[in-house]
């Protein structure tokens, strides 16, 4: 495996509780801008705090995005837009809400959202793991390259709309048009999919998808949910060569 | 004209080339898909002519006094902004519908007179990077290839919102240009038809947009300069969202631009062409106080200095060259004309470029036929180029009395044809009315 797309070594995605006041270096955005949050955690270097804690992020936007480093964030708090976008290597755990693109083209390391992700949830993202442990909303891992996310909850309408490598895992329902124009993203679904999107199709469950969605589960500390109780969905290829008798599904 | 003979008369309604898509359709069941631009004649740089120095203008001595051509493209609000030598840059074209060493032509051809290349729906590629002294590196719907790796090493990033050969269309790479190469870095299943959204997956709207610029600007420290590139259809109001969204330069591309692979019906009847697009822009700019400080690019159709000149006086900082810059390379030469026949075309209409057949080595993936170029001779016929495009503009605007191609104005020119002169808002050659005005 590309250790680039590895997921953290460490338990790195668990909704631990955040790491004390004595040993994380806190930033409380009430006071310090937003712009140096963020240059800071660009620059932490093999030498900086290994664990970091927001205080009163208030829904800010690109909190904690592009950071390149092991390190752990905790955002005590909501956030906004593309909180932890481009993530490498970093855990960052919200304890809130956050807003749209949660994630978006995350790279490797893990994104946790204790509270509810708007839309566009782990958008594009090429690796890592982003778990959600409320609902997601719509066009969660949208275009999906090859992270994996796990809902606790549901997801909206399209998601995993052109996804095209990785894993999505819904515990709850999913909304309409799950996986239009899928590529080849594995979908699982605990609940009921109010409907296909085009060119996705149920799938049959063997060995191999049971063990890697049971090994999802885990990364992502779900408990309570059987691998046995998840349907599978995936593409269908009848759109990956245009062929004018499926120019219906277009 | 082959076949005509006294009393045969060819419809107007249903020429050849018509009945020819008719019965091509009726046969494929499938729209005609190809590269290159609009094809179809529409108003143009063309129908305008400068007036040049007279009685009352005093113009500059060729070869002897200066006329400066730089241009600084990037400075609203990025710490590092392009600062380029000329005002021509090269349009994003991807890795995957050109080959790797057409891409490094491009870089070597740009660096040489101090210019900056673009990337592409593809990603970037290290060929590219290293021979780009500036590299513009492109956020598109699909993001294919996107990482943050790249975006520090980028000089700029430019957000694709739409491209003149399709506004509102999304990207097509067909199954057969899709190598290991290009697959991999696309994160898609080799040989498949890949079909870019027309949308970007985090973003819906210009509010939206301006917090995405914000991401990218944090991520990248505010260093990079960050460019919206729109197809042209409504400019005033895409180049005022543009500025509102916190764009540090437009990218404006009208109907003629180019494309590796669109529908026809695309290409030819969505947009509008770039000569009515830069008055609107410009005034888009104006009106909020920030041209010349937020950089217009306009491209569509740019083949000399001439028309370089020509969108500069309209208002324009720069412009770009796609097609143009792959015929300076060698696409569509004569030399290839047996080549293009043995693939049922010719030199000069050669415009299949989404089939990777390409005899230049230019459009394609497939490595027999991508060795056939040779990238040091080609960036150095590019370089060629676009110094002769510099060379003619600052001929043009000498005459006009320009000691800079930015102090070219509209008032240096006029109009041939009534819709050029309603367009471009210059006199109808001769008199002083303009259409509209």
């Amino acid at each position: 495996m590309d250790p680039s797309r590895a997921h953290p070594a460490e338990p790195g995605a668990s909704g631990r509780p955040p790491p004390s006041g004595l040993d994380a270096q806190e930033i409380d955005l009430a006071i310090t801008p937003l712009r140096d949050l963020n240059a800071a955690l660009h620059d932490v270097g093999e030498d900086g705090p290994r664990r970091w804690r927001v205080l009163n992020p208030r829904g800010a936007h690109a909190l904690a995005a592009g950071i390149d480093a092991p390190i752990e964030v905790d955002v005590e708090g909501h956030a906004g837009y593309y909180c932890a976008g481009m993530n490498q290597l970093a855990t960052v755990r919200v304890h809130g809400n956050a807003g749209v693109g949660v994630a978006e083209n995350i790279m490797s390391g893990s994104v946790v959202v204790h509270g509810n992700a708007s839309q566009s949830a782990g958008a594009t993202g090429r690796g890592g793991l982003v778990s959600i442990r409320g609902d997601a909303s719509a066009r969660c891992g949208i275009s999906m390259k090859g992270v994996d996310i796990v809902v606790r909850g549901s997801v909206g309408h399209m998601s995993a709309f052109m996804a095209q490598k990785g894993r999505l895992v819904v515990c709850g329902d999913a909304g309409e048009a799950l996986g239009d124009s899928n590529y080849e993203a594995r979908l699982y679904v605990r609940g009921a999919v109010a409907g296909l999107g085009a060119d996705c199709v149920e799938k049959e469950m063997r060995d191999e998808h049971r063990t890697e969605l049971g090994e999802l589960l885990g990364l992502a500390e779900v408990e309570g949910c059987e691998v046995s109780e998840f349907r599978r969905y995936g593409s269908a290829r009848r759109l990956y060569n245009f062929h004018v008798d499926n120019a219906g599904e277009y | 004209m082959p076949g005509w003979k006294p009393g045969l008369r060819e419809s107007a309604l249903f020429g050849r080339d018509t009945i020819h898509e008719i019965q091509r359709a009726a046969r494929e069941g499938i729209y005609d898909i190809r590269g290159f631009g609009a094809k179809r004649a529409v108003p143009h740089f063309d129908d305008l002519l400068f007036l040049g120095a007279s009685m009352s203008r005093y113009p500059l001595e060729g070869y002897r006094e200066r006329c400066d051509t730089d241009v600084t493209v990037g400075a609203r609000h990025a710490a590092k902004p392009l600062q380029l030598d000329i005002p021509i840059t090269i349009a994003g074209m991807s890795f995957g519908a050109l080959s790797a060493p057409a891409k490094e032509a491009l870089g070597r051809g740009a660096s040489e007179v101090g210019t900056s290349t673009t990337t592409g729906d593809g990603g970037m590629t290290p060929e590219e990077r290293e021979h780009s002294r500036m590299l513009v590196y492109q956020l598109l719907p699909s993001r294919y290839g996107m990482n943050p790796d790249d975006l520090r090493k980028a000089d700029a990033i430019e957000i694709v919102v739409g491209q003149g050969a399709k506004p509102g269309g999304g990207g097509m790479l067909l199954g057969q240009k899709i190598s290991d190469r290009v697959a991999e870095m696309r994160d898609l299943p080799k040989g498949i038809d890949q079909r870019s959204a027309c949308r970007h997956p985090d973003w819906t709207g210009p509010d939206d947009l301006e917090i995405k610029i914000h991401e990218l600007r944090e991520i990248t420290d505010w260093q990079k300069p960050i460019f919206i590139k729109v197809g042209a259809t409504r400019p005033y109001f895409d180049v005022a969202l543009a500025v509102k969204a916190g764009a540090d330069a437009v990218v404006l591309d009208g109907m003629q631009g180019g494309t590796a692979a669109t529908q026809e019906v695309f290409i030819e009847h969505v947009g509008i062409p770039t000569l009515a697009a830069i008055r609107p822009a410009v005034d888009a700019l104006q009106d909020l106080g920030v041209h010349r400080e937020v950089q217009l690019i306009v491209s569509g159709g740019i083949r000399s200095g001439a028309d370089v000149a020509k969108a500069l006086a309209l208002g324009a900082d720069a412009v770009s060259i796609g097609v143009a810059a792959l015929i300076a390379l060698g696409d569509n030469s004569p030399e290839l004309d047996a080549d293009y026949a043995e693939i049922g075309s010719a030199a000069g209409f050669y415009d299949d470029w989404h089939e990777g057949r390409d005899p230049s080595g230019i459009s394609t993936q497939d490595d027999e036929l991508a060795a056939r170029f040779d990238p040091e001779l080609g960036g150095r016929r590019l370089a060629n180029y676009l110094r002769t495009m510099v060379l003619e503009a600052q001929t043009l605007a000498r005459a006009c009395g320009k000691s800079h191609l930015h102090n070219l104005e509209p008032e240096d020119l006029v109009a041939l044809t009534l819709e050029a002169s309603a367009m471009a808002r210059v006199p109808l050659a001769g008199t002083t009315w303009v259409p509209g005005a």
